[in-house]
């Protein structure tokens, strides 16, 4: 650890801000904290005597863990907040924990928020290092990270891929740090659901649009399929979540019917039977779960990196734990 | 007891309700205009104002003001937005009835008119809610209220979603000579938006309120107007069509007034990246293209007014993540440094134009008093310099809150005296506020 300023600045509010080369940084570094997880002993020295609050405004298993996991590993010190996890939390209270946790000399936060806009309000007001884990629908940066590296590694390449996002993109701040990332990488990228659920204006974000998945799928090398929340139906967005799956549902028959094998992504939690079928969930061309591990990587190599650590020595760190 | 006489000598007057642009003076006695000419003399015990470099106009007008009072005085009160106001040049301000409770009734419009006179400062003119408790089911007691003071009717904040009782009201209104002004926005179609929709609202994940959902209620309204021929007063125009279909209403003989605030003439919805709350109104900023229309709009004639929308908010409710900030921006002492500075400056209208989009047709749009240095007409007078050029400090406002996206904007045109009825009720060198604050 050499300390002083990170590649990535002080916080990691989403991938818009990134370049390119930071980017591939995040994910070079991430492929030498991959295998720490397969070990007999998952634990690094690199993060020892750092404080990390995980600070979450809304309920998640998933992320919340999967950060635990990347701070345990690294030998962090961490503390689980789960604040107001039935309503919308106010900006005060944000205020308030902003200026409480800046007085606990805390090194990290990692929050998730409802509200948009959340991570930078509090990356703003404190010096600790703020990583985002999801703020309303705008971004979720580390969830973007792992679906890079999850198509890297499939396909050992970004650029010139063609990736599809099917599905409710209006709400998701997995689609836009997927956008982001992908686009700074050289991917093509387009979206596919129900116009009631795609951004107004998105055409202006460089994306094509498919009103339909079957030519979604006859595009696309990859298709990263969003959870489809029941709020939608009760909002209005759609009639029915039925009718959903019939028109836009990723099925095994619609996999099948594309020219090329089509890679599937999905963030999780997922809706078997809705956006997803089961056997396409459980079938060969999916590749969820190493994803969830890709997750772990990522995280690791994001706080590695926040704190100062260079990206060239994560392995000779690494190495000489290991000697 | 009325004022001592006041003679604002040597000052470039521009009042265009008497087509006048001429360095002179102006003899003010017994709170009336009485004379305008050359090398007035003063009565003995009067008072000399030395405009010599200023610019003297009939005062200005704000028609919409939100004061916070009764029910959130943490956020303004009468008084001192009633002061902010003079600071700012203005001698008028109309305050918005959307308060906690609602000025829905004579009480309450007695309560803004006497609180307004306490206050010293700018005169204080309620308007009254269109509906009882603005909950837009029923009509007020139109007639009352404007016995009791109020100078037009509106369910602002509220909009009216019921076509059938706008109907009503504009018809009802025209017993008692007053507008209807309207707040046009179709809440089923802006939903829970929180800025204009567009790729910066696409860019940060937040929920846009489309052009639409204020033109469908801007046509409504018109075409309401035409039906009943009532008097409809359209506030804050953003949107390039709203603007078109007020120049097409009006080519139709339509009786419509309408405003442009100086937030959407100078920004645009790029101000908010960042989320940036202070940036956060409704109707919220626009496009460039959208802006650009506005302006041409004001300077037109299409929309008559410029009105701030002065929206108080107190720091805290605004230290907020965007979708949990209130709307509105405070704006009457950044107003004329603005306009003048930026737009009349900026070659977009004349400096007439300014004073008669910002005194006399707002006096004209809702019947008050002043607009106009006509000898016999109140003595509402500002004066201002128009070389005086400040940096926006909000720290500086006399208004209780802060909250304004125009913090370190160079502004020109620098309030000096602002009288009203003949007393000078603010001026420069000892009334605090920003205009003191000498920057040159």
């Amino acid at each position: 650890m050499t300390g002083g300023t990170s590649i990535l600045g002080k916080d990691l509010v989403g991938l818009e801000p990134l370049s390119a080369a930071q980017i591939r940084t995040v994910l070079d570094t991430a492929e030498h904290f991959k295998d720490v997880s397969e070990r007999r002993i998952k634990k690094l020295p690199i993060l020892r005597g750092k404080t990390i609050v995980n600070l979450f405004f809304e309920p998640s298993t998933r992320t919340r863990v999967s950060f635990e996991f990347a701070q345990k590993r690294l030998s962090a010190d961490t503390v689980n907040v789960a604040a107001g996890t039935s309503s919308v939390v106010k900006g005060e209270t944000l205020v308030d924990t902003a200026r409480n946790l800046e007085a606990m000399s805390i090194d990290m936060v990692v929050i998730r928020h409802p509200a948009s806009g959340a991570a930078q309000f509090l990356g703003e007001r404190i010096s600790s290092n703020v990583i985002n884990a999801g703020d309303g629908r705008h971004e979720h940066p580390t969830q973007g990270l792992l679906d890079l590296l999850t198509l890297r590694d499939h396909f050992r390449r970004i650029e010139g891929l063609k990736v599809c996002i099917v599905g409710d993109v209006l709400h998701s701040r997995v689609a836009r740090s997927n956008l982001w990332g992908l686009t700074k990488l050289g991917a093509e990228v387009a979206f596919c659901g129900p116009r009631t659920l795609m951004p107004p204006r998105m055409e202006e974000l460089g994306v094509t649009y498919f009103p339909r998945v079957e030519e979604a799928l006859e595009w696309a090398d990859a298709v990263n399929v969003l959870r489809l929340q029941l709020e939608r139906m009760q909002g209005g967005y759609i009639p029915s979540l039925r009718e959903y799956n019939r028109f836009w549902g990723i099925t095994r028959a619609r996999l099948e019917a594309a020219p090329r094998p089509v890679l599937v992504l999905h963030p999780g939690p997922m809706n078997r039977g809705v956006e997803i079928d089961s056997d396409v969930a459980d079938g060969p061309q999916q590749v969820i779960l190493k994803q969830v591990a890709n997750g772990v990587a990522v995280r690791m190599a994001v706080l590695y990196l926040l704190a100062g650590g260079q990206p060239e020595r994560a392995r000779i760190v690494k190495e000489v734990v290991e000697a | 007891m009325s004022p001592r006489p006041l003679l604002i000598r040597g000052g470039r007057v521009v009042d265009p309700s008497q087509g006048i642009d001429a360095v002179l003076d102006v003899l003010v006695m017994e709170g009336k205009v009485a004379l305008l000419g050359a090398g007035l003399d003063l009565p003995p015990e009067g008072r000399v104002l030395d405009a010599r470099g200023m610019v003297v106009t009939p005062g200005l007008i704000d028609l919409h003001v939100h004061l916070r009072e009764p029910g959130q005085e943490h956020k303004e009160t009468i008084a001192t937005g009633a002061r902010a106001a003079a600071a700012g040049g203005f001698t008028a301000v109309c305050a918005m009835p959307n308060t906690d409770p609602p000025v829905d009734d004579p009480a309450a419009v007695g309560f803004v008119v006497a609180a307004g006179r306490r206050a010293g400062a700018a005169r204080v003119y309620p308007v009254a809610a269109l509906s009882v408790g603005l909950k837009g089911e029923a009509l007020t007691e139109f007639g009352e209220l404007v016995e009791a003071g109020a100078v037009a009717v509106t369910d602002d904040g509220r909009p009216v979603m019921d076509s059938g009782l706008m109907r009503l009201a504009l018809e009802y209104a025209q017993a008692f000579g007053i507008p209807v002004a309207d707040h046009p926005e179709d809440l089923t179609l802006s939903r829970d938006g929180s800025m204009n929709e567009g790729v910066v609202a696409a860019r940060l994940g937040l929920r846009g309120k489309p052009n639409a959902a204020e033109e469908i209620h801007i046509l409504r309204d018109l075409l309401l107007a035409e039906l009943t021929g009532g008097r409809i007063h359209i506030q804050h125009v953003s949107t390039r069509l709203g603007v078109e279909a007020i120049r097409l209403a009006k080519a139709r003989g339509v009786r419509v007034t309408a405003e442009a605030t100086p937030h959407h003439l100078l920004l645009t919805d790029e101000a908010v990246d960042g989320y940036r709350t202070e940036a956060k109104m409704n109707p919220p900023l626009r496009s460039a293209q959208d802006r650009d229309a506005v302006r041409e709009g004001l300077a037109d004639g299409t929309l008559d007014v410029v009105a701030t929308d002065h929206a108080p908010h107190h720091y805290d409710e605004k230290e907020a993540a965007f979708d949990d900030a209130p709307n509105g921006i405070v704006g009457l002492e950044t107003a004329l440094g603005l306009v003048y500075g930026h737009l009349v400056r900026g070659g977009v209208f004349d400096l007439p134009t300014m004073v008669e989009r910002m005194s006399c047709a707002p006096a004209r749009a809702f019947k008050l008093p002043g607009g106009t240095l006509r000898p016999g007409s109140v003595a509402d007078v500002t004066v201002f310099d128009p070389e005086g050029v400040w940096i926006c400090d909000p720290d500086r406002f006399l208004s209780k809150s802060r909250n304004t996206p125009f913090r370190g904007w160079r502004l020109q045109g620098k309030p000096r005296y602002t009288v009203v009825g003949g007393e000078v009720v603010w001026e420069a060198s000892k009334g605090g506020g920003e205009g003191s604050v000498e920057k040159d």
